[in-house]
């Protein structure tokens, strides 16, 4: 093995990911005296949260309706179709109301209604009532929501004088023999050497796996490194399964139309100029749950009423809106049309595809934010020294479908939670005991292998293969022939891993052994991902299963939890889900059939 | 005595030439700037030809279909995809932009991709950023107030107040328009640039922050602030089509109105 230099940090807490959980829990440690070091693969404000654009969902009751946190609770349950654990939601809609009043507070540029509070529009799945009617709950920055609130967030941490590592790839956790996570290894890109980080706490904020897809609205660097991590150190994903395909992609390109353009009215048509969604969700139509819209969408498509020369994709108009609100409400996305599809929102309709965008599964937490694993009989076993937030995580409060709106909520509340919680278990300024060498020599001897690959396979062909694979066999709709067929592929395009090779021999800003070490990630991920998909007999939000069309709560409402192997070989087990709430301030949700 | 030698490393010569192996009728010859700091080489440009109708549309299609396809040690940075996180900045036919908002179409010719103009490279198209983001913290760019909000309240903000910082915020700090500007070019090491003075602008306009005389105060300095000889490269070249030329006007009238 290669010598390597070895730099030691010594922290209360190793944050990873500085997008907005990542941000946030740095920012209420530092605040609270903890000695935090947050380590990111790119400058913090290029974190994906950044392309959040529609709204953070909090009941703020800002547009006179008599919103609640409970009637938020009520859509989130039903919009997870009942695959969420209940005492996590209600403190995530509950504390909903006073983490984005602190977003506010902290000086987020969040658009204005006429009497200056924070503006609120309607979002797909949130309603009153109950599923009554539509709520306006969304809180926006016009549609830049994310990059108002992941910047807001960095300057909140530059005022605390917060510690950053910027431009660090991690590449495992440090786990001692007792099964404990006392710190993080990762890479300096800028200078090739190694950096030991010792925290009492490890927090993952390391975000989504998108880019396991051919087709997705995630940045290039979605990789889900500290999923991959998890997995590495011996410890289970959950509900893998979820997979969230937003309704509105742009067609070619992929990238992000957000829902918020159909809360301020748009709506979407097939090849026959009809509008389908009042067929399939006669009260919320268009602002359905994501997985019913996307789903109605590729029905209309396979039957032939799809839109274009290939008829294999649908329109979304705005032209319908007065010029002067979309300039006002939705300037990102009209931009964004322009730029990537030649469409003047004015005047004609986006081309749009459901397109991959979120990781309802991840590694699986309590709502403090601590990673729990099943040991035996107790399936909420605390695994000592390691906390997860954010799309990297499964609390799980999205269950089998996000909400729009929930996944900034998610981020900030849990971020939140998670300084609260280190501030109570973690002793400022503790010592560090000592670790094996073994421990990093390990680490070290998986980089050396990725380093000084010289296969003859390139990352780019195992990468679109996998992808390829993933968008095929993981879809929308999946049926026991395709997943199967799915899990081989999968299988075999992995072990091309062995003979990869990459060219860059440099240790300074090596992309090239970057994107070796994140295709590593992904491929873990996606065993994983199609193997839990594969296993789940029943159709439960974005899980549709041809079939098993209906959701079996008497045997599949459980979460999957699934381990992987040094040899790529997976262990599945179960979780209940808590259907139980948090306090008695608010009734268990009963189980019911979805219908919007 | 002055020194006239050019700095080590300032001649860029010709590099490698990857033609297209495939038959294709739709191509473009792509120039990229390289230079990495392991050996003691110069700069080199090397020239890849690809397909055109095997591509994206914009011009970070192109360089990750190189790097995929052709030269997996090309190094930039990357990441959305869709101009919003800013990563991909980079000299594209003698302008700053973002690689992923510049249609490859554009560009008549030949397309020549440069590292932002004069700053410090760390490897092929990969700018070090660290002075800039110093100068960004140097504006303390955070709400500052003197009074709290009520306790689990907002602050209010009328739209129209709220209409002043539109066109500031949402900038990317993907920096083109620094690394356009002749003056930051010069003195960059004093001068704050267009990037971190729309930003100190976006908090001098913010009607909930109160600490704007300390702000204009702390910019009332020949460098600082005016070094901008209002020359209009950054508005000229900015991305996203903000406009930070008038936010650093608008600084100077205020600190005329101060005096």
């Amino acid at each position: 093995m290669s010598e390597y230099e070895i730099v030691d940090h010594e922290h209360d807490v190793v944050v990873v990911g500085a997008g907005g959980a990542g941000l946030r829990a740095t920012l209420g440690m530092v605040s609270g005296g903890l000695k935090t070091a947050c380590i990111t693969k790119v400058f913090p404000t290029r974190s994906h949260t950044v392309a959040a654009q529609g709204g953070i969902g909090a009941a703020l009751n800002n547009m006179g309706e008599n919103d609640s946190w409970q009637f938020h609770m009520y859509d989130t349950v039903k919009g997870s179709d009942w695959l969420g654990d209940q005492d996590a939601i209600e403190y995530m809609c509950k504390e909903a109301i006073p983490s984005v009043t602190e977003l506010e507070n902290f000086g987020v540029p969040f658009s204005r209604t006429e009497d200056g509070e924070v503006y609120q529009r309607p979002f797909g799945g949130h309603t009153l009532d109950y599923g009554k009617k539509m709520a306006r709950r969304a809180c926006a920055a016009a549609d830049r929501t994310g990059h108002a609130i992941l910047h807001t967030l960095y300057q909140q941490c530059l005022k605390y004088q917060a510690e950053f590592f910027v431009e660090y790839i991690a590449l495992d956790l440090l786990m001692d023999d007792n099964g404990k996570c006392v710190g993080v290894l990762a890479l300096c890109m800028d200078d090739g050497k190694i950096h030991r980080f010792r925290g009492h706490q490890t927090v993952l904020a390391t975000g989504g796996y998108g880019r396991v897809y051919f087709s997705c609205t995630s940045a290039h660097t979605c990789t889900g490194d500290g999923n991959a991590m998890v997995l590495r150190a011996g410890l289970p994903l959950q509900d893998m399964e979820f997979v969230q395909f937003h309704p509105t992609g742009v067609y070619g390109a992929g990238v992000l139309i957000t829902e918020g353009s159909r809360g301020e009215g748009g709506y979407l048509t097939n090849s026959e100029g009809e509008r389908f969604m009042e067929r399939y969700a006669p009260t919320a139509k268009d602002l359905a749950s994501r997985d019913v819209v996307s789903r109605s969408m590729t029905i209309e498509i396979n039957e032939g009423r799809g839109v274009g020369p290939n008829k294999d994709h649908i329109f979304m108009h705005l032209e319908h809106i007065d010029p002067a609100t979309l300039q006002m409400r939705l300037p990102g996305i009209s931009e964004t049309a322009k730029i990537f599809c030649g469409v003047d929102v004015t005047k004609e309709p986006i081309p749009v595809l459901p397109t991959v965008h979120y990781n309802m599964g991840g590694i699986p937490t309590n709502y403090h934010g601590e990673v729990v694993t099943r040991k035996g009989n107790d399936q909420d076993a605390v695994v000592s020294g390691l906390m997860a937030i954010g799309e990297a995580a499964c609390v799980s409060v999205h269950g089998a479908n996000r909400l729009g709106t929930n996944s900034l909520l998610d981020i900030v509340v849990f971020g939140r939670a998670a300084a609260q919680r280190a501030l109570k278990t973690v002793e400022k300024g503790s010592a560090h005991v000592p670790l094996p060498k073994r421990v990093t020599d390990k680490i070290l001897a998986r980089l050396d292998k990725v380093r000084y690959s010289n296969g003859d396979i390139s990352v780019g062909e195992v990468r679109n293969s996998m992808q390829n694979a993933m968008q095929k066999h993981a879809a929308v709709f999946r049926s026991n022939t395709s997943m199967k067929e799915g899990v081989q592929k999968v299988d075999t395009i992995s072990k091309g891993m062995d003979n990869i090779g990459i060219k860059d021999r440099s240790m300074i800003f090596n992309t090239d052994l970057v994107e070796a070490l994140e295709l590593e990630n992904l491929m873990q991920q996606a065993i994983v991902t199609m193997k839990s998909a594969d296993q789940r007999k029943e159709s439960r939000g974005a899980h549709s299963h041809e079939d098993y069309p209906e959701r079996d709560d008497k045997n599949w409402m459980k979460h999957t939890i699934m381990w992987l192997n040094e040899k790529n070989k997976t262990k599945l087990d179960y979780r209940d889900v808590h259907l139980n709430t948090l306090t008695n301030e608010v009734a268990s949700i009963p189980p019911a059939a979805r219908v919007y | 005595m002055a020194e006239f030698a050019l700095p080590k490393h300032s001649k860029i010569v010709k590099g490698i030439d990857y033609p297209i192996k495939s038959e294709a009728e739709n191509t473009k010859k792509i120039n990229v700037y390289r230079w990495s700091p392991d050996d003691d080489e110069n700069p080199r440009i090397d020239s890849y030809t690809i397909d055109l109708d095997q591509c994206g549309p914009m011009v970070l299609d192109a360089l990750i279909k190189i790097k995929q396809e052709i030269d997996s040690s090309l190094t930039f940075r990357r990441s959305c995809r869709e101009g919003i996180c800013g990563s991909c900045s980079m000299n594209i036919d003698g302008t700053n932009t973002l690689a992923c908002l510049k249609s490859i179409d554009d560009v008549k010719g030949d397309l020549n991709i440069y590292p932002l103009p004069h700053m410090e490279v760390i490897k092929d198209l990969v700018p070090d950023l660290s002075k800039a983001y110093e100068q960004l913290t140097s504006v303390k760019p955070w709400l500052q107030s003197k009074s709290d909000p009520e306790k689990g309240k907002s602050r209010k903000q009328s739209p129209k107040e709220r209409e002043k910082i539109d066109g500031l915020w949402e900038c990317v700090l993907c920096f083109s328009c620094s690394t356009s500007c002749p003056s930051y070019w010069w003195n960059g090491d004093k001068y704050l640039g267009p990037a971190v003075l729309l930003q100190a602008y976006r908090w001098i306009a913010d009607s909930r922050d109160e600490n704007t005389e300390q702000r204009l105060e702390e910019l009332e300095d020949s460098f600082k602030l005016y070094r901008c000889h209002t020359i209009m490269n950054c508005t000229k070249t900015c991305p996203k089509g903000l406009n930070p030329a008038k936010a650093i006007g608008e600084i100077k009238k205020l600190q005329l109105e101060r005096k």
